[in-house]
């Protein structure tokens, strides 16, 4: 029982994570139907920079991890200007395949500067964040990372509910013409969109690191099980993707504390297939209005 | 004898099977033939060892190149699966060969058939799914067969791999790089053959229509789901028919090879040589394997100057990264692939010197 | 005769590089004016608006030839959120709400040209001229009625302050009760804001009732103008646009001949 509920915990903490970095992709989805594939390796570039902050400039955690968020930030919006830009328009197979090339570029650019070994962050959450609770133990990072995601959660629910520019976002992937007509400045929502997608992926990567250790082709494969999350809970549904999240890390927490380590991997693509067959557009995707 | 015909000064079409020609001119015929005796006469015997094995290497990503270009670029679905479908040919045929010492010339189509029949089990879902959707159900069967592949021991030996014996036609044993150049290339030719003619087909008008507007084509009295799994079928057998050619070139094979990269590099060559285009796909095959061995020799050269060697930079991943470049390079600037600039190039000399 | 606040003098639109829609379409609008637009479905009506407002460019169309002066600057060819920041403002046809979005969240879409500046008074001065929309303040666009929605458009160009509003077919598929509430208050608008406004509309009759001054278009041309008086009563407009025999009593079915008539400007 105990293993059980330990597995719980940490399935449900990973699970927030992935949820996390899914709705990254959703956003980007979302207003402007990009399948960006280069997700992990944005990840990875979040958890490299803030290593390189850390530990070649020294800086104090908090600032590095500051400057690790603006700093992708302003790479969601470069990336979004000068590769995805040209391309608005342009066959699906166009951008999904940009997005992959983008995603080999960032590898190999990791790879040239930290190379394919597995780093590690110094040790710099204090012991005092652990919570122990009857026989079940949450590491420090555990917490950290159920209190960052739903720190997140409640601010981006607040930014897209309330603030101005959240809802112009959100209008950009409700109606891109009708926006246009308002004189939303729908490039700019892309391009906000983007840099926001990186600022989150930056961040989760940078919470894996803490967790798996930093690792490209670790982080980068992270990427990848963006997939079955977000079509778990509809391309288009952020609340979703987190739901989503949650499922697919206790799924994967659970074959793998069963069943078989090894098995872990591949039950998300599984169970992605059974859910794209029964229900092809997710299970919390928009039930979409249609009024004639 | 008919007279030899040229390029007309306008479309003077006034036949569908004009339409439908392969070589619009006599001129096209003659070349091509010559090209391709030269290519088998001449090539094999000249060129060095290397060069040879990376010619064959050309001709094994081209066959699976053209069936990609088949299902991606003629029938508009994009699959993220094709490596796998290239592993599942690559272990059919190894399987087949050691268990049931079937020769070669039988396990590599029966190879292809295999590779077929379990890439119509993964285009099941393009019954029900379209554009996004359905590349993500094949990424998720890239990651099925891959793990398939390692993890069912009985059957794959898991990460020990197979060896191939020998391929023998009565008692002729083709090994080497030469004999299995001729091997390679005659399969080229029969597939582009092939896929050239399904593409002036019933069939291949059927992808066509497929790929522009699946709903109208369904409107027309198309079949849509069937015609989708038919390509899935032929695409997969190209595939499967190209990993069992490899399985036996490599002689001996490990599931690591056939994964995801494999497969964007398949889709790589389709986009690079340009999409909806039979020769673009060997162009692109070309492209990129040269692009890889030539990537290779200078991260190796690279590797080899002191002074980086002294920084502790590796530069393997160069090639990664250089890869990346080269397919956003290629969509941004030429879209429509190397075969769009190959046709620029030949119609301009065509044209010269009143090149409008 | 009044401020002239748009000049478009003779442009062409052409889509794609091939398909020219408006063949050199001059026509001017005063300040403070109600301008309708008439003329029958595929008369590029539509598309002189996309003109102005930029939005041509999205559905890959141009502006070829000729100016488009607003305020003295030349703004043809310019991307919609340059156009949108100098005060025009477009209400596409069909209704386009953002149907995810609440009414009251619709509404502040409107504010986009003006980021950052107050709404508040915006909302309760929408909320004034369409008391329909302020029970469903909360509920999603996407399940409101059609009048609703038009009502919910207008209120979110109006949002925008705009000096030119362009109406594309406010009348579309509504009853006409909402038909008559919804022009009245296109009248108060104009008057209470001396808001110029541009009408397309297929409701001649409707249009005419509001309108100062009227054009008339056909196959990407001008092919009538007058002010809207002179309009009603050309028999011309009479019988083709209004739905009246050139006598001046509605027209019966009786009367086979009729179609006969020949178009006067062709």
């Amino acid at each position: 029982m105990d293993f059980f509920l330990q597995l719980l915990v940490n399935g449900v903490c990973v699970g927030l994570l992935y949820g996390i970095s899914a709705m990254g992709f959703v956003m980007i989805f979302k207003s402007s139907s990009v399948l960006n594939f280069a997700h992990g390796e944005l990840l990875a570039l979040g958890a490299f920079f803030f290593l390189a902050l850390i530990t070649w400039v020294k800086l104090p955690i908090l600032i590095a991890f500051i400057l690790t968020l603006i700093g992708c930030f302003i790479l969601g919006f470069i990336i979004e200007r000068f590769f995805l830009r040209p391309l608005i328009g342009e066959k699906l197979i166009f951008v999904i395949m940009l997005t992959v090339g983008l995603a080999a570029m960032f590898k190999g650019f990791i790879l040239l500067i930290w190379g394919g070994n597995l780093h590690t962050y110094p040790e710099f959450l204090p012991e005092t964040m652990s919570l122990q609770w009857g026989s079940i133990y949450i590491a420090p990072v555990y917490t950290a990372t159920l209190v960052i995601s739903v720190l997140f959660l409640v601010l981006f629910g607040l930014f897209f509910k309330k603030s101005s520019q959240g809802i112009y976002m959100r209008s950009v992937a409700d109606n891109q013409k009708a926006a246009l007509s308002l004189g939303v400045h729908v490039r700019r929502v892309f391009a906000l969109s983007w840099a926001i997608a990186a600022l989150v992926a930056s961040m989760s990567g940078i919470v894996l690191g803490i967790i798996n250790g930093v690792n490209v082709h670790d982080l980068s494969s992270i990427g990848l099980k963006v997939f079955p999350v977000v079509i778990l809970g509809g391309l288009d549904s952020i609340g979703g993707a987190i739901i989503g999240g949650i499922i697919i890390g206790l799924l994967e927490t659970f074959t793998g504390g069963y069943l078989s380590p090894s098995l872990r991997d591949v039950v998300p693509y599984i169970v992605l297939v059974f859910i794209l067959l029964i229900k092809p557009y997710g299970l919390f995707g928009l039930v979409e209005i249609e009024r004639v | 004898m008919r007279r030899f015909s040229f390029h007309p000064c306008g479309n003077y079409r006034e036949k569908y099977a004009q339409e439908l020609t392969i070589f619009e001119t006599d001129y096209g015929r003659i070349c091509m033939g010559i090209f391709l005796l030269l290519f088998f006469f001449a090539a094999p015997f000249i060129v060095s060892p290397y060069m040879l094995y990376v010619l064959n290497t050309i001709g094994i990503a081209a066959i699976a190149a053209i069936g990609l270009n088949i299902l991606v670029g003629y029938t508009g679905q994009i699959s993220l699966g094709h490596g796998a479908f290239f592993g599942v040919g690559a272990y059919a045929a190894a399987i087949l060969a050691t268990r049931l010492g079937i020769g070669f010339y039988f396990a590599i189509p029966a190879a292809g058939i295999i590779t077929a029949l379990v890439g119509m089990v993964f285009g099941i879902p393009s019954g029900r799914l379209k554009g996004l959707y359905l590349t993500i159900a094949t990424l998720a069967g890239q990651f099925i067969i891959e793990y398939v592949l390692v993890h069912w021991d009985s059957l794959t030996k898991g990460t020990m791999g197979i060896t191939i014996p020998a391929a023998k036609i009565f008692n002729w044993e083709i090994a080497g790089d030469r004999a299995f150049f001729f091997l390679i290339f005659v399969s080229l030719v029969l597939m582009t053959w092939f896929a050239v003619n399904i593409m002036r087909s019933k069939y291949g008008r059927a992808f066509i229509a497929i790929r522009d507007n699946d709903r109208a084509a369904e409107g027309m009295g198309i079949p849509i789901f069937k015609y989708k799994l038919l390509s899935f079928a032929i695409s997969s057998f190209y595939a499967g028919f190209a990993g069992a050619l490899w399985a036996y070139y490599m002689v001996s094979i490990t599931a690591e090879p056939f994964n995801l990269s494999l497969s964007v590099e398949y889709i790589a060559m389709v986009i690079i040589g340009g999409m909806g285009n039979i020769p673009g796909a060997i162009f692109g095959a070309t492209f990129i394997t040269l692009l890889n061995e030539f990537l290779r020799y200078i991260t190796g050269l690279l590797m080899n100057i002191g002074v980086i060697t002294s920084s502790g930079l590796n530069m393997a991943p160069l090639r990664e990264f250089v890869f990346g470049l080269a397919i956003v390079l290629f969509i941004l600037l030429e879209p429509r692939g190397l075969a769009e600039l190959w046709r620029i190039i030949r119609s301009s000399f065509r044209l010269w010197p009143f090149s409008y | 005769m009044g401020e002239i606040l748009l000049q478009i003098n003779n442009i062409s639109v052409v889509y794609s590089d091939v398909i020219q829609v408006l063949k050199g379409v001059s026509l001017s609008v005063e300040k403070g004016h109600i301008v309708s637009l008439l003329g029958s479905n595929g008369a590029g009506k539509t598309t002189t608006l996309k003109a102005i407002s930029g939005l041509l460019k999205p559905e890959n169309g141009e502006v070829t030839d000729g100016s488009i002066i607003y305020e003295n600057k030349n703004i043809q060819n310019q991307s919609p959120e340059y156009i949108t920041r100098q005060g025009i403002i477009q209400v596409l046809e069909g209704r386009q709400p953002f149907k995810y979005l609440t009414i009251e969240e619709n509404l502040r879409v409107g504010t986009a040209t003006r980021i950052g500046k107050p709404y508040k008074q915006d909302l309760e001065l929408v909320y004034n001229y369409f008391p329909a929309l302020v029970a469903r303040r909360k509920s999603l666009a996407g399940y409101c009625s059609g009048g609703e929605l038009q009502m919910l458009v207008i209120g979110r160009a109006l949002m925008a302050h705009p000096q030119l509003l362009m109406l594309d077919e406010p009348s579309l598929g509504l009853a006409p009760l909402v038909v008559k509430e919804i022009f009245n208050i296109i009248k108060k608008i104009n008057e209470e804001h001396d808001t110029t406004i541009i009408l397309v509309e297929q409701n001649a009759n409707m249009a005419l009732q509001v309108a100062h001054y009227g054009y008339v278009m056909e196959n990407g041309k001008i092919v009538m103008e007058g002010t809207a008086k002179e309009l009603s009563e050309n028999p011309d407009v009479k019988e083709f646009y209004l739905g009246m025999a050139a006598s001046g009593v509605a027209k019966s079915y009786k009367d086979v001949k009729s179609y006969r008539r020949r178009k006067r400007w062709l």
